[in-house]
C-alpha cells in the first residue's frame, strides 16, 4: 500500500513553504504570530501560551540590567584554531559566520551593570554564537567575569543558553569545565556570589560545570536542563522517556533547582536575591 | 612541511626531557622507551595512528582500575555507596597502601565478561557513581591521605535516572571539591578519558595519560553523529579532535605520558601496573610536603591557564 495521499489544506504544523525554519516570531508552540515590537513589549514571552522565545545575550542584558548601566568587558576576544580542525567546513570558517550572524565576537558577553541599583557582575551566554558552545574564549570570559566580581566585591549573575563544550576546540573545550570550576570556587573563596540563570537549553558541559555551581539556581520555564539530551537518551537506552524529560519542572521537581522564574518576574527576583546577598551593606 | 614537523617534534621531546616525572636514571629507560615512540610518531600521529588509540583505549583485554589495585595496592579496602542511596558498580573507591603510604584510590570499573560488564553499565557512571567519589576524596581529604583517581569512562551515562539524579551537577559538584582539596591528587587517564564523565574525577595536581589512553570531549561517533552527522564517521572526527597522548601532551592537558609495555597495555598487565606504579610513585614524592594552600592554587592555576586564549587583538 502507497502512502496516503494529504488532504488537509491546512495544517498548524505544516512545515513552512520555502522549506526553511518557521519565522522567529511566530511561536512554535501555539504557531501565534507576533510583531518584532509586540514581542519585544512582552519580553519575547508569548503572551498567548507563554512561551519563552529565544533571547539574544544583548536584549537578555537590556531586560535584566539598569538602563545604560552595562559596560562590555573582554568583547574583543576572539577564538583561533588550535587544532586545525575541519569537519565539513572549516572551524574558523564557522566562526566568521557565527560573528557575522550575532554580531557578537563570542557566545559569551561578560561585563560590569547593575540590578536594581544594586552593582553586579553579567555573564551572558549567546545560543545563536554556534550553538552557545564553550570553547577557551567562553571558559576565559567566564573566568573573567568571577575575577572581575571577586576584584569589585559584586555578585556574579550568569544567564545561561547552550549546547555545551565546544567539539571544535577538542579536548581543550573540556578543559574549561575545571577552568570554570575553579573560578567558580575562586569567587566563593573571596566571599563572593554567584546567582546562576538557566535558560533554554542549558545542558552537557556548562551544566556540568559553572552553572550548576551558582548559591542559588534559577531556570526559565521549559527550559531543557539535562547533561544529556533527549534524543541521544532515546537512541541509546530505547527507554520510554517521561514528557517532561531534563526540563526545568523536572529538574525543579527532582530538587536540581531553587526555582522557576518567568521572564517578567526574573529581574525583580534578582534583585531580591542581590539585596539579600548584600545583607544590609 | 618537514621542517615544521621536525620542529615540532623536537619541541615534545625537550618537553618531555624536562618533565619531571622521567627525572631520574631509574627511567631513563622509559624515556628511550618514549623518545622511540615520538620518533614513530614522528612529530604528528597519523590518523590511523590516532584511531589505533582509541581502538586500544576500548581493547577487551585491556587491564581497568581493579586490576591495577590487585598489583599495586596493599591493604586494599573497598569503600561501597554514596550514603544518599546507592552504590554504583561503575566506579570504584577504596583505600589501600601504595609503596608504604595510604591513599584513596578512585577509578571508572568496566567488565570483563557480559555479566560483568552489565553489573558495570560498561563503565559508565550514574550521578551515585560520583556521589561515592565524592565522599572517598573528602574522607582523604579529613585525614590527609593523597588522592588517586584512575579514568576509564566512555561517558557519563545517557540514561533517564541518570539526569533525574541530577547528572550535570554531580559532576560540576565532583569537579568542584578536587579543586578544593588540600591533599594531593593524581590523575592517569588509562583507556577511555569520556568528556564530562571523565574529567568529574580528573581535576588533579598531575594529570598523566597512558600511552594508548585517549581523552576526549566528545566520543568520536558521537562528535561524527553531530558535525558529520554519521556516526560512521568516527575515525574522521577522531582525526579532527585528537584524543591521543601525544596531541593531549602537546597541547598541555595532561602532564606526561605513561608508557605501556610493547603493543600495549592489553598484553602484559604486570609490566603496565610497574609502569604505571612508578608514574604515580613519581608524581606523589613532588608533591609530598607541599601545603594544602599551595596544592589548592597551583592546581586551579593549573586549570586556569591550561590553553591559553590567543591575545587580544
Amino acid at each position: 500500500m502507497s502512502e496516503r495521499i494529504d488532504v488537509s489544506i491546512e495544517h498548524k504544523h505544516a512545515p513552512p513553504q520555502d522549506g526553511g525554519r518557521p519565522h522567529p516570531n511566530t511561536c512554535p508552540k501555539c504557531d501565534s504570530h507576533y510583531r518584532d515590537d509586540e514581542l519585544e513589549q512582552h519580553l519575547n514571552v508569548c503572551p498567548h501560551c507563554g512561551y519563552h522565545f529565544p533571547l539574544h545575550a544583548h536584549e537578555r542584558i537590556r531586560q535584566l540590567s539598569d538602563e545604560d548601566s552595562f559596560v562590555e568587558e573582554a568583547a574583543d576576544l576572539r577564538s583561533d584554531d588550535p587544532l586545525d580542525f575541519f569537519d565539513l567546513r572549516p572551524y574558523t570558517e564557522r566562526l566568521a559566520e557565527a560573528e557575522l550572524a550575532t554580531g557578537l565576537g563570542e557566545a559569551m558577553v561578560i561585563g560590569r551593570g547593575a540590578i536594581e541599583d544594586l552593582p553586579c557582575q553579567l555573564a551572558v551566554m549567546e545560543f545563536g554564537f554556534m550553538g552557545g558552545s564553550m570553547g577557551r574564549v567562553v571558559g576565559e570570559k567566564f573566568a573573567r567575569a568571577c575575577e572581575g566580581a571577586a576584584e569589585r566585591g559584586v555578585p556574579l549573575v550568569s544567564v545561561t543558553t547552550t549546547g555545551g563544550a565546544r567539539m571544535q576546540e577538542g579536548i581543550l573545550s573540556l578543559m574549561q569545565l575545571p577552568k570554570t570550576v575553579c573560578a567558580v570556587e575562586d569567587l566563593h573563596d573571596a566571599g563572593g556570589v554567584l546567582i546562576s540563570v538557566m535558560a533554554h537549553p542549558t545542558t552537557a558541559g556548562v551544566l556540568a560545570s559553572f552553572a550548576s555551581l551558582g548559591d542559588v539556581l534559577v531556570a526559565e520555564p521549559g527550559a531543557l536542563l539535562s547533561f544529556t539530551g533527549p534524543r541521544v537518551v532515546q537512541q541509546t537506552t530505547r527507554e520510554k522517556l517521561p514528557d517532561d524529560f531534563g526540563l526545568a519542572e523536572s529538574n525543579y521537581r527532582y530538587g536540581h533547582v531553587d526555582a522557576i522564574v518567568p521572564r517578567p518576574e526574573l529581574r525583580p527576583t534578582l534583585g531580591r536575591l542581590l539585596r539579600l546577598f548584600a545583607n544590609g551593606r | 612541511m618537514a621542517g615544521e614537523a621536525e620542529l615540532r617534534l623536537r619541541e615534545q621531546l625537550s618537553r618531555l626531557r624536562s618533565l619531571p616525572l622521567l627525572r631520574g636514571a631509574k627511567l631513563s629507560s622509559e624515556l628511550q622507551r618514549l623518545q622511540k615512540q615520538l620518533d614513530r610518531i614522528s612529530g604528528e600521529p597519523s590518523d590511523e595512528e590516532i584511531w589505533r588509540s582509541v581502538e586500544l583505549a576500548r581493547h577487551p583485554d585491556r587491564p581497568y582500575t581493579l586490576d591495577y589495585v590487585e598489583r599495586l595496592f596493599e591493604d586494599w579496602f573497598e569503600l561501597h555507596g554514596d550514603r544518599q542511596h546507592g552504590d554504583d558498580a561503575a566506579l570504584v573507591a577504596g583505600i589501600g597502601r601504595f609503596r608504604g603510604r595510604t591513599v584513596v584510590l578512585v577509578g571508572n570499573q568496566k567488565g570483563r565478561d557480559v555479566k560483568e560488564r552489565t553489573r558495570r553499565n560498561f563503565g559508565m557512571a550514574y550521578p551515585e557513581g560520583y556521589g561515592k567519589a565524592m565522599r572517598a576524596m573528602e574522607l582523604a581529604d579529613r585525614h590527609g591521605f593523597p588522592v588517586v583517581t584512575l579514568v576509564d569512562i566512555p561517558g557519563a551515562y545517557p540514561g533517564v535516572t541518570a539526569e533525574q539524579h541530577g547528572q550535570g551537577g554531580a559532576i560540576a559538584r565532583s569537579q568542584a571539591l578536587m579543586s578544593r582539596l588540600g591533599v594531593p591528587a593524581i590523575t592517569c587517564v588509562i583507556g577511555e578519558g569520556g568528556s564530562g564523565g571523565a574529567i568529574a574525577t580528573a581535576l588533579a595536581d598531575r594529570v598523566l595519560m597512558q600511552e594508548n589512553a585517549i581523552y576526549t570531549v566528545i566520543s568520536p561517533e558521537g562528535c561524527a553523529a553531530i558535525l558529520w552527522r554519521d556516526a560512521g564517521e568516527a575515525r574522521k572526527a577522531a582525526a579532527a579532535f585528537k584524543p591521543d597522548a601525544a596531541h593531549c601532551l602537546e597541547l598541555g592537558v595532561i602532564d606526561a605520558i605513561v608508557p605501556e609495555p610493547g603493543e600495549g597495555a592489553h598484553l602484559d598487565h604486570d609490566e603496565a601496573a610497574r609502569l604505571l606504579g612508578d608514574a604515580l610513585g613519581e608524581s606523589l614524592d613532588e608533591l609530598e610536603g607541599q601545603s594544602g594552600d599551595d596544592l589548592r592554587r597551583r592546581r586551579r592555576v593549573r586549570f586556569r591557564t591550561i590553553g591559553q586564549v590567543p591575545a587580544t587583538r
